[in-house]
């Protein structure tokens, strides 16, 4: 065993910043990390077992203990709990004789759940030692646990159904759709890899890289919306010989799953975006950070790099040009949706704790190893492609005025076409109803821009989606009347948030266990109408975080109080404020019993 | 040569050099900017969040700003001070502290800050979190139940060799603070002396002392925290 640590620590050339690949390799061959594995990484990189156990404990895909040879991740998401999550729990509980959070007995299978994977158009979903398992029936189930039980290869439980288009290709043989239900204009049109980086070589110098883009008014689709030129043009003037493109693939929103689906299907468009970025900034590497739930995909993005070095699209002299070198590596994730925001994602690369940098400086002036950084999201990698290849007089025929271009949309929930939607801007909600088949009269509510963004009634269904109005990274989950959205929706919501807050601000550290607490208690039935105003009074204080996760984890609250308070004041009607109903005598003295040796 | 630029805090007329901490520069300028997780000397990390002022209208840390020429800083505000207040009973009910029984009681910043503050019953509800107390370590206690995880030790301590010795574990609700059982080995007293001066609670003890100054003398027991910024 310490042999395979050392020789994995060599394959880094023993550098601490790798520390999160060294610990996702010692996983994959040791199956968990224990006190003595943390021992002999912290003495062959001669960095403390605390530092390590830092890393190693902040990441919810890292075990501490053996976690079975099959290891399921059910999806907790919302998407999944309306398809039938429970059931599907249930069933695996009673073929397994388990709980959820625990192994069998001869530790062959463990059974945990995990939020959202980003399969939110073929839910119920799972994950089994990192292969997705979408679409899960009773029976499906029966029969994983009867193959697994049998110690057969995941390959064999995975079966031959792979999805379409390049889900079946050989390094993914992936059981996952795409679902991509309308096609626009700009990423999912016709493509042909390396004409931009041929077009920049021969055309364009880098500011006439940056000059085009600002022309075109393309602002970042992660949903800050900063436009990308500009953050080019910052990190290309920063100070320094080294600089870095990162390509934030960390797509965890709840809801949200068009780079999984961009990255199976135009891997190319986005590592071209990367490379033209590299031109434009003045960078010769790019880190494409991949979140953990995709790790299905990473050897099959690996051989598509290999192809574009081969093709001369990586590598040093990129199409012959002296100088213009660039190279593109993938960091994987350990499971945190904080490492979404940019500053803890490089925290993350760096091999830390995904948590977020006070600013200033900004990543493009001091990032990754504090050297400038570019992140930008998938989907704005491939639309730069795009406006390099047709020109910002193209694409600013898209569009509304302050929302250039199409977005491509997320789409899960009630209706009958969840998948990705590539639309131009300026469409209501209501047009995205239609579309992906929702009657009107059946829907509740629309949660968009996933739980971070705002959850919206029937009154605001005919707001446009642009920056200008309703903004948005990109996912939209339906809410059919036929949901307690409280009890289905905003209480997972502030479940999530809780699980994800990395803990370092207070407000955000304990508002969000108090956030759950009090959104249960109501569910419970024994919320009082003072807990709905201060649910609402103190979503104030939450402003004053550091990070994006942190300044919005009360909003799946305060959204739905703002537009579904008559939901809220069902739920609390006939409490009497001067009492607290959620006070129960027998737990409040349940220790004192103990004690005291009675029942 | 350094620079002077002026700027206004709560709209008075203030000098500092460009470029010094806000907290510090305020300092100098006799305004009292409440700190928790800030500690002279060592880098900032805006954990805490009570710092919190508006700069030039947008709400940021104090203790992560450096001030620059014509800075318009509010910091008394009726909303920040609301905030802050939250933030010290936040700290109170997500822990368990019981003041009385700690050995920090007077010399506790985070006590002295609730009294600044008139904190009589928060509005939040008491989490009670089940927390425990490490005593394996031949020469320090780590009591989780009043650690407020304000990464003090984590960025102030390295022993001899210059290695980390406490650092993160976990993340959210569960986030503690953890002690090395290699780097913390061998630690002399002066530095044990050191993680327990740095805490700005009780959460780190040096073992077998305690009350050398009795209460009625410390810190705190007749002066507010801050005061002595103010008075100048």
């Amino acid at each position: 065993m310490g042999n395979t640590i050392n020789a994995i620590i060599k394959k880094y050339n023993g550098d601490e910043t790798r520390l999160m690949d060294i610990l996702l390799d010692v996983q994959t061959e040791l199956g968990f990390i224990n006190d003595w594995t943390v021992e002999q990484i912290s003495k062959s990189l001669d960095i403390p077992q605390v530092e390590i156990l830092q890393t190693l404990s902040f990441y919810h895909f890292f075990h501490r203990e053996p976690r079975g040879k099959y290891t399921i991740y059910l999806n907790d998401s919302v998407v999944s709990n309306f398809y039938g999550k429970e059931e599907i729990k249930k069933v695996f509980e009673e073929e397994l004789g388990i709980k959820t959070g625990q192994v069998t007995p001869d530790g062959l299978i463990g059974l945990f759940e995990t939020a959202c994977i980003g399969m939110s158009d073929q839910e119920p979903a799972a994950l089994i030692n990192e292969h997705p398992f979408p679409s899960l029936t009773p029976d499906k189930v029966k029969n994983i646990v009867k193959l697994m039980k049998e110690k057969k290869s995941i390959e064999d439980i995975k079966g031959n159904k792979y999805g379409e288009g390049n889900n079946s290709h050989y390094l993914m043989r992936s059981l996952v759709n795409n679902n991509i239900r309308e096609k626009g204009a700009v990423i999912f049109s016709d493509y042909t890899p390396g004409e931009a980086v041929k077009k920049i070589v021969k055309e364009l110098s880098s500011t006439d890289v940056i000059e085009e883009l600002k022309k075109s008014y393309l602002r970042g689709r992660g949903g800050a919306g900063f436009p990308t030129g500009l953050k080019w043009e910052i990190a290309r003037k920063a100070k320094g010989d080294i600089k870095y493109i990162f390509c934030n693939a960390d797509e965890g929103e709840p809801g949200t799953f068009k780079d999984r689906v961009i990255l199976t299907e135009l891997p190319k468009l986005v590592f071209e975006g990367m490379i033209i970025a590299g031109y434009a900034v003045g960078a010769k590497y790019g880190i494409l950070y991949l979140r953990n739930e995709y790790r299905y995909m990473k050897n099959y993005l690996e051989h598509v790099l290999q192809e574009m070095r081969e093709e001369g699209l990586l590598g040093s002299f990129i199409n012959g040009k002296k100088g213009f070198d660039f190279d593109i590596r993938i960091q994987c994730g350990a499971g945190a949706y904080v490492c979404g925001e940019e500053s803890a994602l490089i925290e993350s690369a760096e091999g830390k704790r995904g948590e977020p940098r006070d600013r200033p400086p900004f990543p493009v002036e001091s990032g990754y190893l504090n050297k400038p950084t570019v992140v930008n999201n998938v989907e704005t990698f491939c639309t730069a492609v795009k406006i390099i290849l047709n020109g910002a007089e193209w694409y600013n025929k898209m569009g509304t005025k302050e929302s250039k271009g199409t977005k491509v949309l997320s789409i899960s929930g009630d209706c009958e076409r969840p998948g990705i939607y590539e639309l131009e801007w300026g469409f209501s909600v209501n047009d995205i109803l239609k579309k992906a088949g929702a009657k009107t009269q059946d829907v509740l509510a629309v949660q968009v821009g996933g739980p971070s963004g705002n959850c919206i009634s029937e009154k605001e269904f005919n707001r446009i989606l642009a920056y200008e109005d309703l903004s948005t990274g990109g996912s939209l989950i339906i809410i059919s009347k036929k949901r307690d959205l409280i009890k289905d929706v905003v209480l997972n919501f502030q479940h999530f948030f809780k699980e994800e807050s990395c803990g370092s601000c207070v407000p955000c550290r304990t508002l969000t266990v108090i956030y759950e607490k009090i959104i249960k208690k109501i569910v419970d039935g024994k919320g009082t109408k003072s807990d709905i105003d201060n649910l609402l009074s103190w979503a104030a204080f939450m402003k004053n975080n550091r990070c994006g996760l942190g300044q919005t984890a009360a909003n799946p609250t305060i959204s739905t109080i703002k537009n579904f308070r008559q939901l809220y004041e069902e739920k609390v009607k006939g409490n009497i404020e001067l009492f607290n109903p959620d006070f129960d005598e027998n737990s409040a003295i349940k220790d004192y019993m103990e004690v005291v040796n009675k029942k | 040569m350094s620079i002077f630029v002026k700027f206004t805090i709560d709209g008075q007329i203030c000098l500092a050099e460009e470029g010094k901490q806000l907290i510090e520069a305020a300092k100098e300028n006799n305004i009292y900017i409440p700190t928790l997780c800030n500690f002279s000397g060592i880098p900032p990390k805006g954990s805490c969040r009570i710092c919190t002022v508006l700069i030039n209208g947008k709400p940021a840390t104090a203790c992560t700003t450096k001030v620059s020429e014509n800075m318009d800083i509010k910091t008394s505000t009726e909303e920040l001070e609301n905030f802050r207040k939250a933030v010290i009973e936040l700290l109170f009910i997500e822990g368990n502290h019981f003041c009385p029984s700690c050995e920090k009681s007077g010399n506790c910043e985070l006590q002295a800050l609730a009294y600044r503050y008139k904190i009589m019953a928060p509005q939040f509800p008491y989490l009670f979190p089940k927390r425990s107390i490490e005593a394996w370590h031949p020469k320090l206690i780590k009591d989780h139940n009043r650690c407020i995880l304000c990464k003090r030790c984590i960025r102030g301590i390295k022993n001899e060799q210059g290695k980390s010795i406490f650092a993160y574990g976990k993340r959210g609700e569960n986030l503690e603070i953890n002690i090395d059982k290699e780097t913390s080995k061998n630690i002399s007293d002066e530095l044990a002396q050191k993680c327990m001066d740095i805490c700005p609670v009780g959460a780190i003890l040096v073992k077998e002392k305690g009350f050398t100054v009795p209460i009625g003398k410390r810190k705190y027991d007749y002066n507010p925290i801050g005061s002595d910024i103010e008075k100048k």
